[in-house]
């Protein structure tokens, strides 16, 4: 076979195997890779000159942003602000982790009739696919500008993300613990009790510490389209050509999600 | 002909693993270092290609000092020295041709290489290694789909087609099983005869040594402390080799000695 | 002995366990009830929104799939700002990576520049990033290319870098033995064992940035989260039900996608 091979190849020349099916078909592929970026480019208008445009713009931006302003003032505005957005995270992933615990375990495929389970599935995936912004904008239509909608929002997005990882959690459960509880005669309700919940529970607190640590940081923006905490601060400090300040509330966001991260990744290595 | 007088490597730790080696090699002879882990055998062979860098003495090849050359000298030079590794070390994710040609990169421009255009001679010549080695009709096979057999003739056949002036091999058969021991041992040796290279290896499998070398180097604590003919390596030598000169004969009861042969065996 | 065994208690944690456990869930339950008052939510506003969502709900069915001739332009361009966004950034966290990765980051200083940059250009939102570049660039697309470009480094560029940190130095020995030149070395001993890595992180990414991309446009950078924002400015809630299924699409799609290239390139 080898020697078939090398004689039907010509001796002398070899040609790396290609991962599509040949190399004209390779090249074909990389040609409208090649013409999509460039139509992209060109959808886009990027240029050049506004290259440079937006260079020299950003000179003046950061003299116009350096020093950060801290008066008194708006030393209060920013505390206002990165106040409310915890407390919205808290609010927002303890209202969600309620909500998604029942979603969690609906969306359970050993635990669950099917078409329970793809009902949940839904839920979740609907819940995953939006940006927490395009929900917190929805929000603040039916409710209204303020803390509520953003509430709304993040406990929304908590319902995805959590109900998803819990349900893999329950699927990977070790169904042995599960049929020794109903071996006793244990009812449902114990079998949750006994069987399940003692397997998940370590998770579900890890899990719950890690999506506020993200709730902290989407807290900080859905502001922006009106979802109440330090978004809407900065938003209003872009509005008025405040930039200064605008600096001041993006170095504080930072700070407050580093903070955040750090005590999520320390409380969870404590308790698992 | 390879000369390495008064090599010293003392590693950062502080270390000393080379104590001031000196030995020639030439011809198409294979010879074959053996000694005690830790006793510098690997540092020797790294040290001559300058993988590792040693800290004092001399390497020659024919008429290059590989120790006084600068980086891109060096990288000239080492298109001289085939190297095959204990862990084979191809680039798993390439294909057997690329690994093989891979050999020729110093005598490829950077642009060629980068579009995997070798000249039409290095490709008909790895077509004819591949053969040679056994692996004919593997060109297109990832190296990560071979066995460690197999991956090892691909290593040799990466060091063989550079053409080298002198192969040196680290410890080729750790990782495979004694039957493609031999077989990749036997190859070696073919090797040396049929492209008239001599072949430094380094090996802790003594028998292995005795049956394939031409020369035996014994390296104790990083100083050469045997050195001869596969026929000189008698139970003296082995002791001067593995237990610093201790005679185990002179000293020990006979029920004793024959407990340390068959540990000596199994090593 | 045998009227201790009697009253033997057993209790599931001890008093030390019982007590840490109280005090965590205390101090949940009264984060939640300090954290609920301080936010003075308007509770008429919290009773009247599930009515209220149901009556926006119900103003959104059914969609007007008219609109959808209108918002495929837009579309496409939240699908070129993804894929541009996500290709400058692959681009220029590919030498980040290299200084970000303990292996190849030439020294101290320089490893922990990398760092730096990984970690600051992610702990800030690509809606800020937005807001930044709309005021340099103007409002339009490029200003959202850039703010998903610059916000997905941090993330490429720290797995990329761990993927350089995996790899087999041994390789990259074997092709320098040869006489390779440091960039043949880079071709033929790096580049093949971070392909598998540099494909699923761009992937991945790009699956990341095609929903950040749907919401950019709130603050005037491009894509299909101009047509939200004016839909619902407008109350015109069919055409806003027809955007959000056309992004549902998108990102159900891309997520597939992205899936099927990390499973290929292995």
């Amino acid at each position: 076979m080898s020697l078939e091979e090398q004689t039907s190849t010509e001796y002398g020349s070899w040609e790396r195997p290609s991962a599509f099916y040949n190399k004209y078909i390779k090249w074909v592929i990389y040609g409208l890779i090649v013409v999509f970026v460039v139509w992209s480019m060109w959808d886009i208008r990027i240029s050049f000159a506004r290259f440079v445009a937006g260079i020299d713009a950003a000179v003046d931006l950061v003299q116009n942003m350096v020093p950060p302003e801290l008066t008194p003032r708006k030393r209060e505005l920013l505390v206002e602000g990165l106040v409310e957005s915890i407390n919205m995270s808290i609010v927002a992933t303890v209202i969600g982790i309620l909500i998604s615990l029942p979603v969690g375990f609906l969306a359970a495929e050993n635990l669950m009739p099917s078409s329970v389970y793809y009902a949940s599935r839904g839920v979740i995936s609907i819940s995953r696919s939006f940006h927490e912004l395009i929900v917190a904008i929805v929000a603040v239509k039916a409710v209204g500008f303020g803390p509520l909608a953003g509430v709304i929002a993040l406990s929304f997005k908590t319902i995805g993300f959590f109900g998803k990882l819990l349900a893999e959690e329950l699927e990977d459960i070790d169904s042995g613990q599960l049929d020794a509880i109903r071996a006793v005669g244990g009812s449902r309700f114990q079998v949750l009790l006994y069987g399940v919940l003692p397997q998940v529970l370590p998770r579900i607190v890890g899990l719950s510490i890690y999506r506020w640590d993200i709730n902290i940081r989407h807290s900080t923006v859905v502001g922006i389209v009106g979802a109440g905490g330090i978004g809407v601060t900065l938003l209003n400090s872009f509005q008025k050509y405040d930039y200064d300040f605008s600096l001041t509330i993006i170095l504080a966001i930072v700070a407050i999600v580093l903070v955040g991260e750090a005590v999520s990744a320390i409380v969870r290595r404590r308790v698992q | 002909m390879l000369t390495v007088s008064d090599l010293h490597k003392t590693y950062e730790t502080g270390d000393e693993a080379l104590g001031g080696v000196s030995m020639e090699v030439s011809g198409n002879e294979i010879v074959a270092i053996v000694g005690p882990s830790g006793a510098g055998k690997s540092t020797l062979i790294r040290c001559i290609n300058r993988l590792t860098e040693p800290t004092a003495g001399e390497v020659w090849l024919d008429d290059t000092e590989i120790t006084g050359l600068d980086t891109a000298e060096l990288r000239k030079a080492r298109r001289d020295m085939g190297m095959i590794f204990q862990e084979f070390n191809l680039v798993e994710r390439l294909t057997v041709m690329e690994n093989v040609l891979s050999g020729r990169l110093g005598y490829t421009s950077n642009w060629k290489a980068l579009r995997r255009k070798f000249a039409g001679e290095d490709v008909q010549r790895a077509y004819e290694i591949l053969d040679r080695v056994g692996l004919g009709g593997y060109d297109n096979s990832r190296a990560d789909e071979l066995s460690g057999g197999q991956r090892q003739r691909v290593g040799i056949a990466r060091a063989v087609i550079q053409r080298p002036k002198i192969l040196l091999v680290d410890e080729p058969t750790s990782s495979l099983d004694p039957e493609t021991s031999r077989s990749v041992m036997e190859l070696l040796t073919d090797i040396a005869t049929d492209d008239d290279i001599p072949v430094l290896i380094n090996i802790h499998e003594i028998d292995l040594a005795i049956d394939y070398a031409d020369r035996i180097v014994g390296l104790s604590d990083g100083e050469i402390v045997f050195e001869g003919p596969p026929e000189a390596l008698d139970e003296e030598g082995r002791d001067v080799i593995y237990r610093g000169g201790e005679s185990r004969v002179g000293r020990a009861a006979p029920d004793e000695t024959t407990d340390s042969l068959t540990t000596e065996k199994r090593e | 002995m045998a009227a201790e065994s009697d009253d033997r208690e057993w209790r599931r944690f001890s008093p030390t366990q019982r007590a840490l456990r109280a005090l965590g869930v205390g101090l949940a339950v009264a984060a939640f009830v300090v954290s609920w008052r301080a936010l003075d939510i308007n509770y008429e506003y919290a009773a009247t929104a599930p009515r209220e969502t149901y009556d926006l709900l119900s103003r959104m069915y059914p969609p007007d799939l008219g609109y959808v001739t209108e918002i495929l332009p837009p579309l496409i361009e939240t699908i070129h700002i993804s894929i541009l966004g996500t290709a400058f950034a692959v681009l220029i966290s590919l030498p980040i990576a290299f200084l970000a990765a303990e292996n190849t980051s030439p020294n101290r200083a320089t490893y922990y520049l990398g760092k730096f940059i990984v970690s600051f250009t992610r702990s800030v939102n690509v809606i800020i990033w937005a807001l930044i570049f709309v005021v340099l660039f103007g409002s339009g697309a490029l200003a959202g290319v850039l703010a998903i470009a610059v916000r997905s480094i941090g993330f490429t560029a720290k797995l990329i870098a761990e993927g350089i940190e995996e790899i087999d130095h041994g390789q990259v020995e074997a092709i320098r033995a040869t006489g390779a030149s440091p960039f043949q070395v880079l071709m033929y001993a790096i580049a093949p064992q971070i392909k598998p890595a540099f494909v699923g992180v761009s992937t991945y990414r790009w699956d990341i940035n095609v929903r950040a991309s749907t919401i950019i446009g709130f603050v005037g950078a491009g894509g299909i989260g101009v047509a939200l924002t004016t839909s619902i400015n407008s109350f015109a809630w069919d055409n806003v039900l027809t955007i959000l299924i056309a992004i549902l699409g998108v990102v159900v799609f891309s997520e597939v996608f992205s899936a099927y290239m990390r499973r290929k390139v292995r």
